[in-house]
């Protein structure tokens, strides 16, 4: 039989949460990485077994844990973010310039092209491949050194490369988000870069539509319609039909536009999940009532999914890469929240269960399907 | 060689996949910088965890003891405690307290 695979990082270590094709039942294992912050695990697309794990902590650092099992064993690999050539400066929260100083890998993209190929996104903002599986990094330091570069700045949370996606037939085209930078676009493998920022718009920043600086909080794509991408902005839910050379907005009804994570059902292309935060002031949904928002019309028109999520007295946040769908026949969605949740759909959303109910903080949440 | 006694913190002997203290072969002079180097070539998955990648510098929540003493903002040049260097007493590496 099938299986489901949940890969959850938190504040104090992560989790892995399994249950067959019907995802009624689930097992959550001990600890992983206990008392560590795991920003992000994921596995690779073309080997379920191989999973990364990015572990950091402000004591000692950083620390990639790789498994080659599926998650039962792990064993560190190379952890030497170190910046290509001289780093340059950007800007801080007060206006001045700082130069670029590596904290920690917020996410790690596991190729859909290639099994060893791995890319991490860090903090201070930059992108890095490894194409052995995590045992050395390079990185694409056309990105970082792009002219744009000295006026990137960091959202509240730190400058941090927080998405990666890839086309899913074109190896050389890549999408990265950077918060608060924006969306940038290669077609030649991650060499050189131009930002696609056109049409958000920005309160935030003082000239609304400029170039760069645009506070993005997550992007994703499907598959099968891969010029098609969406975005969860820090205000404002936003669609491109251009593979990103323009952008507009498809907030339409939602009762907030403000939120982190955006994903796209695993097989329906123009249906896309987020989940409406109240503001960037208060990081808790609107009205203390977690709900889930759906659009089957690529957005605009947005569905609330409140069944079996709480709807009252309810004041968490989901994280940008806390929510994830599986590729089961019937898709699953899941989200992690940082009151400890993790919340499972078995059915595109219409109805909901928590999986597990006090972990640590979640930070991120991915899922494995698996054969 | 001196060999010379370190005591890890938890997390990192577990991410050493160590247990107990840890002896590591150092020439003279016996230096923090020298004992980290053993340390490191040792267990490589320490590198980056004590000193920074970039600076080579002692990560700032990480502090160093011997001898009753802190040696955190010592000379990493400068010589260690005799009794560190002849195995009499352990180079402590810990984490900096914290918490609220």
């Amino acid at each position: 039989m099938a299986g489901t695979r949940v890969l959850v990082g938190t504040r104090k270590g992560a989790f892995i949460l399994t249950s067959d094709e019907r995802r009624q039942e689930w097992t959550v294992s001990e600890p992983l990485f206990a008392g560590w912050e795991v920003y992000h695990v994921k596995g690779s697309p073309l080997d379920p077994d191989r999973i990364y794990a990015s572990q950091s902590g402000g004591w000692f650092g950083q620390v990639i844990q790789r498994s080659d099992d599926g998650g039962l064993t792990w064993r560190t690999v190379d952890n030497d973010f170190t910046y290509d050539g001289v780093p340059g400066e950007h800007q801080w929260y007060d206006g001045t310039l700082r130069p670029w100083s590596f904290t920690r890998v917020w996410h790690l993209e596991p190729s859909v092209h290639d099994a060893e190929t791995v890319y991490a996104g860090v903090e201070d903002a930059a992108l890095f491949r490894s194409t052995d599986g995590g045992t050395s990094w390079s990185e694409l330091s056309g990105l970082r050194q792009h002219d744009t570069g000295p006026q990137w700045q960091p959202g509240a949370g730190g400058m941090c490369l927080h998405t990666v996606l890839e086309h899913p037939t074109d190896p050389d085209r890549l999408y990265v988000a950077i918060s608060a930078a924006g969306v940038f676009r290669s077609t030649d493998g991650g060499g050189s870069w131009r930002p696609i920022n056109k049409g958000l718009r920005s309160s935030e920043i003082p000239d609304e539509d400029r170039e760069v600086g645009h506070c993005v909080h997550r992007i994703d794509l499907h598959p099968a319609k891969p010029d098609v991408l969406y975005m969860q902005k820090h205000w404002d839910v936003m669609r491109s039909d251009d593979g990103g050379d323009s952008w507009h907005e498809v907030s339409g009804n939602l009762p907030s536009d403000f939120g982190f994570p955006i994903a796209v059902h695993a097989h329906e292309p123009e249906t896309v999940y987020v989940v409406p935060i109240r503001s960037d002031e208060t990081h808790y949904p609107p009205d203390g009532r977690l709900r889930v928002y759906r659009s089957r019309t690529g957005g605009g028109t947005w569905e609330a999914l409140t069944r079996g999520l709480p709807q009252e007295h309810c004041y968490v946040n989901v994280l940008r890469d806390a929510m994830a769908v599986d590729r089961h026949p019937s898709c699953g969605i899941y989200f992690g929240t940082t009151g400890g949740q993790v919340y499972a759909s078995s059915d595109s959303g219409d109805t909901w269960a928590p999986i597990v109910r006090d972990l640590p903080a979640v930070l991120s949440v991915e899922v494995q399907t698996l054969a | 060689m001196h060999e010379v006694r370190v005591v890890l913190p938890g997390h990192l002997r577990t991410i050493a996949k160590v247990t107990g203290e840890v002896a590591v072969a150092v020439g003279a002079p016996v230096t923090q910088r020298a004992v980290l180097d053993a340390l490191e070539a040792d267990l490589p998955a320490l590198r980056g965890l004590i000193r920074d990648r970039a600076t080579g510098r002692r990560r700032p929540f990480v502090r160093f003891f011997a001898c009753e003493e802190d040696l955190s903002h010592e000379d990493p040049d400068a010589a260690l405690p005799d009794r560190v260097s002849r195995g009499e007493e352990p180079f402590i590496v810990l984490g900096a307290m914290a918490g609220g």
